[in-house]
């Protein structure tokens, strides 16, 4: 029966994400707009988008290698299997056994280097460009998110997503410096992966601005909409992480009635929510960084997440 | 089984006598291929029946003791290794002969390589072991000495020679140190006698520097990246993905097992300080690189520092008893070895294609070979996104245990070893990120995108023995990456004998746990998620979207048509080498040196203007080059030698007799 | 590991919180490169460290603490910063902070500092939790410290030096309300020495300004009398 529950859940997870992820996008932008004073397109304008490029037929370089057009799959594939992983309202799915933090980040390099190699596929200027910007940055992203595990792996002895959340839901962790300064780490990753303000412009015309979008500028038709999709999915799993390890009250407990889930699903929603308003503030108020700035942004939350684990390793060797 | 070993390793030994006769390239690569699978299968069946140490003493060797060959499931592991990279180099070779006149030079020392390399690991006494090691090193160094008219060629075999002079010089004092008394070199006699306290410290120091400087580690690894390269393509495969695992053995079976149990937590400090090191510097040169093959060197130094940091954690957990975590960072240690064994050779083998159908290794003069080479291309590609540790390939599987084990670190409680922990773990990450980069932009800048050169435009694929050996390498990595469970079961005998604790219990075949009852890696389950939405993606684009596309010149937000010179279109408006280096050497400047130097002519004068990038290994500038300056003072101080009389001569023989007969004479006392 | 979870005493959570806040913004000074941000930050750090005085005074129940803070804010929020606005306006120093050792190199040596702080704090005795809690206080505060006095050798500009050196008050001043029972003698008499030092530094800066035309103090190295 609970394996029952688990396979409902993890269905139904899936296709809240799938269904989700674009409106999320749409309605980051919508309030981007209006903060900026714009009534902005209505928050359903990417599924408009979606369908429109679903009709178009795709042109490709003749120089393209069948590498380019497989790229979107494995990048969307990538990015899904992640975020199948990754609860959301609520926990106990059935892969949730298999939902380690770093399989997770591994995942979304697989996603990373698909990217790149589709760039530079392209044999273009911009495709370089993009490429080689984007695996610096992942270079300077991902030792601040392995401490940040470090630390989540010290707390619970594991660093499985099922468990963290389950663990933290239970038992509050309180008011401790160490999360503190690790949440701050998560979101300066979370911003750099998931390219928006400051660390790269997604809605920007000018090439030599871009990193992220760099390295879709040949794509066109159905390949550009998956692509899109994959942004998309991205950082709806990225928020939704970021939900269940630092406030994962709320999320239904594993082998809990229908009743729970609707009340873990209307949790899930306001913290996405939140967390999605907050980014648009966050990028309306501040401007786009230089791009050899962007190492000390990231080093600065490498810094707190040495800082955290420092504090960690203090207090738990004091008690 | 030891006999059947014993008789492949004499039967390698002795193909160098009709290579040198035959001189027949397709031969003794064909014979090398057969012994080495054979050897392959023996050490599999070894590994699989399981089962303790085996000896054999040989009637010959030394005159007091003879030779003594062992075989345990640690050295099966890395005879493992060595086969496979022998098998798929031997039949990649196959094809491939060399030019007439240097054939006996380069098949002669090939198979004595081979059985160098599995006589070191077959060995049961110390004279074994050295006599294996310095005869792989003798055969290697005439493998890359294969062009002697070529300067670099002969830099590279100068440099190397000195390194495994010192190699050598440093091991046979440890094996002095450890013999027992009455100069008995048996592995047996030595692990019945440890050595402790000074002669622990010295043997474990001199291990570390010896061995550390043939597998590669910094800031010994600078001859890696000259030496690797200059050899033709299989032997470098073999280099770097055996001879390297080679040295990491003599490491482990010194440190591990004939040092006692009793290392004390402190001698986990220089493998993790060196490995971290190495793999940072390793993966960030991988990326400032222009030559294909030293990409790759430069990959290696990276993967035997993640090794040497796996082998530093198990070696603190063991000295503070934590069995169950020792396993696992040492399994993560021998797995990656294993791995890395597997892509090491791809990807050489492939930089081999790419040099044969493309005709260079220079990045700048490749590109555009995806289209015209598409099974070297297939192969690289499976290779390099393995070395980028993708999951579910078997790059990701090993480094996911290392970092189980990182994570795990914390447990220990000494806070110093646990910040220590904490540097090394952010080390890491940033090395596997700058790996990833460093494949991404080798694999873009050779296989894809537009050729630069006509040559590269019309590169050609190569033979088929070369696509049978670089098709089983990929396989091979493909079934590693989502079988890792039954490897580490196979693994489990040597992590028992070494650390008194194994994983075999957490390693199903379905899911590989870091601890007992945890959850944790299923990479079938991974491979099937990735391929059901894959499935799902083609339904989708087929219902929907129409069908077939249409072909057109890159938009590039723009551009004009090439120039009629330039048929695949200026080869310099897309990203090279060069710039696919940029921001990681702005980056990181500090750590090599990097800084730019612009030459502007003045208005009036019609030189082109200059951008020259700079950078330098911190390991040639404060360690080598001072090193060779004092070696230079040295020499010169040292030829007032050939100014001495007969009389001073005389007396400088009489001063060291009466030296060395007072040192005996102080001993003798104590 | 779990046992630590319920570690989340009110009291100290919030005076680590307000500590760790405090070392995060030494932090940030070191990574500034403009005068003015340098000192904005300077003015919440010493309004962080008079919360967190006021914290503990509600904790301990000690009215001096309440007045430590509320002397802190005043000073050290308020009047020091709007001061130093002024000189910097006065005297059209909106120059970029000069750094002698790149920024870069500054944290990674911050980061050491730290972690030899904690080093050097933690294993002095072993006794009830209570204790324990102060113990990270101080590595916190003697953090602070350091991360002052390197910003006072690794800047070249009189003001940032300044700056670095309040800091460092800010770190003593940290110390001393972590520990119960502080009297406020020493708060006064370290409110004079901030007056005072401010004093000097004030009559320093504007010889300096007015004999060599600038504020940086490597200029001074040749007046020493020394060769360069």
């Amino acid at each position: 029966m609970r394996l029952f529950g688990a396979v409902v859940v993890q269905l139904l997870h899936v296709a809240l994400m799938f269904a989700a992820a674009p409106l999320l996008i749409g309605l980051i932008r919508t309030a981007k707009a209006r903060l900026l004073g714009r009534r902005g397109p209505p928050p359903w304008q990417p599924y408009r988008d979606l369908l429109r490029l679903f009709a178009k037929r795709p042109v490709i370089a003749d120089s393209a290698t069948p590498l380019f057009r497989a790229a979107p799959w494995v990048a969307l594939a990538a990015t899904a299997a992640a975020i199948a992983l990754v609860p959301s309202f609520a926990g106990g799915m059935l892969f949730g056994r298999a939902a380690d933090l770093l399989v997770i980040a591994g995942l979304l390099g697989l996603a990373r280097v698909a990217q790149a190699l589709a760039a530079l596929d392209a044999g273009t200027a911009f495709g370089g460009l993009g490429a080689s910007r984007e695996m610096a940055f992942a270079a300077f992203a991902e030792p601040a998110l392995l401490l940040s595990v470090l630390i989540f792996a010290m707390l619970v002895g594991t660093t499985n997503l099922d468990a963290i959340a389950a663990v933290f839901r239970d038992v509050p962790p309180g008011l401790r410096v160490s999360l503190g300064l690790v949440a701050i780490a998560v979101l300066a990753v979370a911003v750099a992966e998931n390219a928006r303000i400051p660390v790269d412009n997604p809605a920007t015309h000018l090439e030599l601005t871009m990193v992220h979008e760099a390295g879709l500028l040949e794509y066109s038709g159905p390949d550009l909409a998956l692509w899109d999709f994959q942004a998309a999915l991205k950082l709806l799993l990225w928020l939704s992480l970021i939900g269940a390890l630092f406030v994962p009250f709320g999320m239904a407990p594993a082998g809990s009635t229908p009743l729970a889930w609707i009340g873990g699903l209307i949790a899930w929603a306001a913290k996405v929510g939140v967390l999605a308003l907050g980014l648009a503030a966050f990028e309306v108020s501040i401007a786009k960084m230089r791009v050899f700035r962007v190492t000390e942004f990231l080093g600065a939350a490498l810094l707190l997440a040495l800082l955290a684990a420092v504090f960690l390793f203090v207090s738990t060797g004091l008690a | 089984m030891l006999t059947v070993l014993a008789l492949i390793v004499a039967a390698l030994a002795a193909l160098a006598v009709p290579a040198v006769a035959l001189r027949r390239a397709g031969l003794v690569h064909a014979a090398t291929a057969v012994l080495c699978a054979l050897g392959l299968l023996t050490a599999l069946a070894g590994l699989i029946a399981g089962g303790d140490r085996v000896s054999l003493a040989l009637p010959f060797g030394l005159p007091w003791t003879g030779m003594v060959l062992a075989v345990d499931p640690l050295s099966l592991w890395f005879l493992l290794i060595v086969f496979v990279s022998g098998t798929a180099a031997s039949v990649y070779a196959l094809d491939d002969p060399p030019a007439p006149e240097r054939a006996g030079a380069i098949l002669t020392p090939y198979p004595v390589f081979l059985a160098a390399m599995a006589l070191t690991l077959l060995a049961g006494d110390g004279f074994t072991l050295l006599l294996g090691f310095e005869l792989m090193s003798l055969a290697s160094w005439a493998l890359v000495l294969a062009r002697p008219e070529d300067p670099e060629s002969r830099r590279a075999g100068a440099l190397y020679l000195g390194m495994a002079g010192l190699g050598g010089a440093c091991l046979i004092p440890v094996f002095g140190l450890l013999a027992a008394p009455g100069v008995d070199l048996r592995f047996d006699a030595i692990r019945a006698a440890p050595p402790e306290g000074l002669a622990a410290m010295a043997v474990m120091a001199l291990t570390v520097i010896g061995a550390g400087s043939k597998a590669g580690l910094a800031p010994l690894h600078v001859w890696l990246p000259l030496a690797h390269p200059a050899a033709p393509s299989h032997v470098s495969a073999l280099m770097s993905a055996a001879m390297t695992k080679v040295a990491l053995y003599v490491l482990i079976r010194i440190l591990f097992d004939l040092a006692g149990p009793t290392a004390p937590i402190w001698w986990s400090a220089p493998l993790l300080v060196l490995g971290a090191a190495s793999a940072v510097l390793g993966a960030l040169r991988a990326n400032l690189e222009t030559d294909t093959k030293v990409v790759l060197a430069c990959s290696t130094v990276e993967n035997i520092g993640l090794i040497a940091v796996a082998l530093g954690l198990a070696l603190a957990f063991r000295a503070t008893d934590q069995g169950p975590v020792a396993a696992l960072a040492l399994s993560a240690g021998l797995l990656h070895a294993l791995n890395h064994g597997f892509i090491k050779t791809l990807l050489f083998l492939g930089a081999g294609a790419i040099q044969h159908g493309g005709g260079s290794r220079v990045l700048d003069r490749l590109g555009g070979l995806a289209n015209r080479m598409p099974w070297t291309t297939a192969g690289v590609l499976i290779a390099a996104a393995s070395a980028a540790s993708l999951p579910p390939l078997n790059g990701f599987a090993g480094e996911w245990l290392l970092l189980q084990s990182v994570l795990a670190a914390p447990r220990v409680g000494l806070l110093a070893f646990q910040i220590a922990v904490a540097l090394v773990a952010a080390l890491l990450a940033l090395a596997v990120a700058l790996a990833a980069a460093a494949m991404v932009r080798l694999v873009g800048v050779a296989l894809l995108g537009r050729p630069r050169t006509p040559r590269a435009a019309g590169a050609m694929e190569v033979s088929r023995p070369a696509r049978l050996a670089m098709a089983g390498l990929a396989v091979g990595c493909v079934v590693a990456g989502l079988l890792p469970g039954p490897l580490l079961v196979l693994l489990e005998p040597a992590t028992r004998m070494l650390v008194n604790g194994g994983i075999a219990a957490n390693a199903g075949w379905l899911v590989i746990r870091p601890g007992i009852g945890q959850p944790g890696y299923a990479p079938l389950l991974m491979m099937a998620l990735l391929l059901a939405v894959c499935v799902g993606i083609a339904w989708l684009l087929r219902r929907h979207a129409p069908a077939g596309v249409l072909r057109g010149p890159a938009w590039a937000c723009g551009f004009i048509a090439p120039p009629p010179h330039l048929p695949f279109g200026d080869p310099a408006s897309q990203y090279g080498a060069g710039s696919m280096a940029q921001p990681l050497r702005r980056m990181l400047a500090p750590a090599v040196a990097a800084r730019e130097v612009v030459d502007m002519p003045r208005p009036g004068e019609t030189r082109p203007a200059r951008h020259v990038a700079i950078w330098s290994d911190p390991a040639w500038t404060y360690l080598f080059i001072p090193l060779m300056r004092l070696r230079d003072l040295g020499a010169d101080r040292a030829d007032i030698l050939r100014g001495f009389t007969i009389r001073r001569t005389l007396a400088l023989v009489f001063a060291t007799l009466v030296l060395l007969l007072a040192i005996i004479a102080l001993w003798e006392q104590r | 590991m779990n046992e630590h979870l319920g570690f989340g005493v009110l009291d100290y959570d919030i005076a680590h919180l307000l500590g760790g806040a405090i070392l995060v913004l030494s932090f940030a000074l070191l990574a500034q490169r403009r005068l003015a941000a340098v000192i904005n930050l300077f003015a919440v750090q010493s309004a962080i460290l008079a919360a967190a005085a006021a914290w503990q005074g509600h904790v301990h129940s000690d009215a001096e603490l309440f007045l430590t803070a509320a002397i802190t804010f005043a000073a050290k929020a308020v009047i020091v910063p709007l001061a130093l606005q002024r000189i910097v306006r006065r005297f059209n120093i909106h120059r970029s902070v000069e750094t002698a050792v790149g920024i870069g190199v500054s944290m990674i040596v911050a980061v050491g500092l730290v972690a030899l702080s904690v080093l050097v704090v933690l294993p002095i005795g072993m006794q009830a939790a209570t204790e324990a809690l102060t113990r990270e206080d101080l590595a916190l505060a003697l953090s602070v410290v350091l991360l002052g006095l390197l910003m006072m050798i690794s800047r070249r500009n009189a003001i940032s030096q300044v700056v670095g050196f309040m800091s460092l008050e800010n770190g003593m001043i940290l110390a001393a309300v972590g520990v119960a029972g502080m009297p406020l003698v020493v708060e006064l008499a370290v409110a004079v020495l901030v007056l005072v030092i401010f004093l000097v530094f004030g009559v320093f800066l504007f010889q300096i300004r007015e004999r060599f035309d600038s504020l940086d103090t490597s200029r001074l190295d040749a007046a020493r009398g020394e060769g360069r």
